[in-house]
């Protein structure tokens, strides 16, 4: 009980003397989860507009697929990002492997699969309640989908959300196409992994700690945000 | 064109849905300039012939639009609005039209006039009540200048003093040559509004009259019975 309480006193002592290693690990991991997020997003809800609002042969088979992807393993991906990056892979000539930018690409592909599956469901339930009467006034049915986006807008953001969570919070794969280099890739997660297993608890703990502040702090504007529409509907009544 | 030109017509249309046949072998023809209410019971077809008359079901037989005809639009039984204010709304419907931006303003604050809207035009959409709500569908629909009108049961779910309003909106669209095909249970509201009647019964039309012909002449037992259910003595005469 004693090392717990003495972990968080001296996590503490490193948030107050400003630790440099660790304000720096925070800033790479926002940099690359926030680059990560807008990509994906960009992606993943137009593959969700597409996958709601079109229809094709094959559309069943690709949301099987899709809607397994989002249990892909992160080491997985991982795996086949570093494959793909690697001297002798297929990309290689990139010379990006243990770069934030192969940490971008690896973490791009998981967040994707989230943004466009959930999208794509949220966008499919708004057209069973709205899209015959888009259609009806000349929509076209993918942007009859994108209007969706529109309309589901706060709902989108708590897509994201998650989506931004799951970037922040992985480790797997980071590690595998990172290599977790101190001052180049080393993020929160990865240096919670190897700080534990170094028994250097403080550092992890207030690393764990400022991770799930962030989450908490982008939760919270959200709840903000639903709260003040909900307020100027009330209003408006 | 003119009143008695023929719109639209469909020919021994089918629609299905799995094992149940919605419509059988429908004929159908409609005027320009016409006010023409589809009663009969639940489940009849009324609203699957609105769509098949309208386009947006899969059905067999023929459907022939007259070239000045292909201008459309349905207003449902519950307006869908987007989370949107109302002019947004408005301006979305106009845009979805194809109506070219330089008019979109003019028009928009022209249908708000006509609606008695004019002072909500920055409230959320979806703040407004029932009758309001419907009411905006309907402009939002005759702003794009539709040849054709369609309406699903527009007074279904409202107030005696909002269905007013509404029939008073539907009159004035009415009196200005506009094509309306409504759907409705409402027996007296068939009778202030339309200049035919269509009758259908198990996916069939049973009857097609002019409105004083239909309610004023002797029509075989099933109707006169549908009649006496929905209609008073004093309405009926």
């Amino acid at each position: 009980m004693s090392a717990f309480v003495e972990s968080f006193r001296t996590a503490a002592a490193l948030v107050l003397d400003g630790y440099p290693v660790l304000w720096r690990t925070v800033r790479l991991s926002l940099t690359v989860s926030l680059t990560v997020c807008l990509i994906a997003a960009g992606f993943g809800l137009a593959v969700g507009v597409w996958l709601a609002g079109a229809r094709f042969p094959g559309r069943r088979a690709l949301l099987l697929i899709l809607n397994t992807l989002l249990a892909l393993p992160s080491v997985v991906v991982g795996l086949v990002v570093y494959l793909l990056l690697s001297r002798s892979g297929p990309l290689g000539s990139m010379g990006i492997l243990f770069t934030p930018s192969a940490m971008v690409i690896a973490q791009a592909i998981l967040v994707l699969a989230v943004i466009a599956a959930l999208s794509r469901q949220l966008i499919a339930d708004s057209l069973r309640d709205g899209g015959d009467q888009l259609r009806s006034m000349g929509g076209r049915p993918l942007v009859c989908a994108a209007l969706m986006l529109l309309h589901e807008r706060w709902a989108v953001a708590t897509i994201l959300l998650p989506a931004f969570g799951r970037a922040v919070s992985e480790v797997g794969a980071v590690m595998i196409v990172g290599g977790n280099i101190d001052g180049v890739t080393r993020v929160i997660t990865t240096t919670i992994a190897l700080e534990t297993s170094k028994g250097d608890l403080p550092l992890a703990l207030v690393l764990g700690i400022v991770l799930l502040v962030v989450v908490g702090l982008i939760n919270g504007a959200i709840g903000v945000a639903h709260r003040a529409q909900g307020k100027a509907m009330d209003f408006a009544r | 064109m003119t009143s008695g030109t023929p719109m639209l017509r469909v020919d021994g249309i089918c629609v299905r849905y799995g094992d149940v046949a919605a419509l059988r072998d429908v004929s159908l023809s409609i005027e320009c300039g016409e006010v023409v209410a589809l009663i009969g019971a639940n489940g009849s077809g009324k609203t699957t012939l609105l769509q098949a008359l309208h386009g947006v079901v899969v059905h067999t037989g023929t459907r022939t639009v007259a070239p000045s005809a292909k201008a459309q639009s349905m207003v449902f039984q519950r307006p869908f609005m987007l989370r949107l204010s109302v002019w947004h709304n408005l301006q979305l419907a106009l845009w979805l039209a194809g109506i070219p931006a330089a008019t979109r303003a003019s028009r928009a604050t022209e249908a708000l006039q006509r609606a008695g809207l004019s002072e909500l035009r920055y409230r959320q959409a979806r703040a407004l009540s029932s009758g309001q709500q419907q009411r905006l569908a309907l402009v939002r629909a005759w702003a794009t200048r539709p040849a054709v009108l369609f309406l699903d049961e527009p007074t279904a779910s409202l107030d005696p003093s909002a269905k007013k309003e509404v029939e008073a909106l539907l009159a004035s669209f009415a009196a200005d040559g506009m094509t309306l095909e409504m759907s409705t249970h409402n027996l007296g509201q068939a009778k202030r509004l339309a200049t035919r009647v269509v009758y259908l019964d198990r996916g069939t039309i049973r009857a097609d009259l002019p409105t004083d012909r239909f309610f004023g002449e002797h029509v075989d037992g099933d109707i006169e019975l549908f009649l006496k259910g929905g209609l008073t003595t004093w309405e009926m005469h």
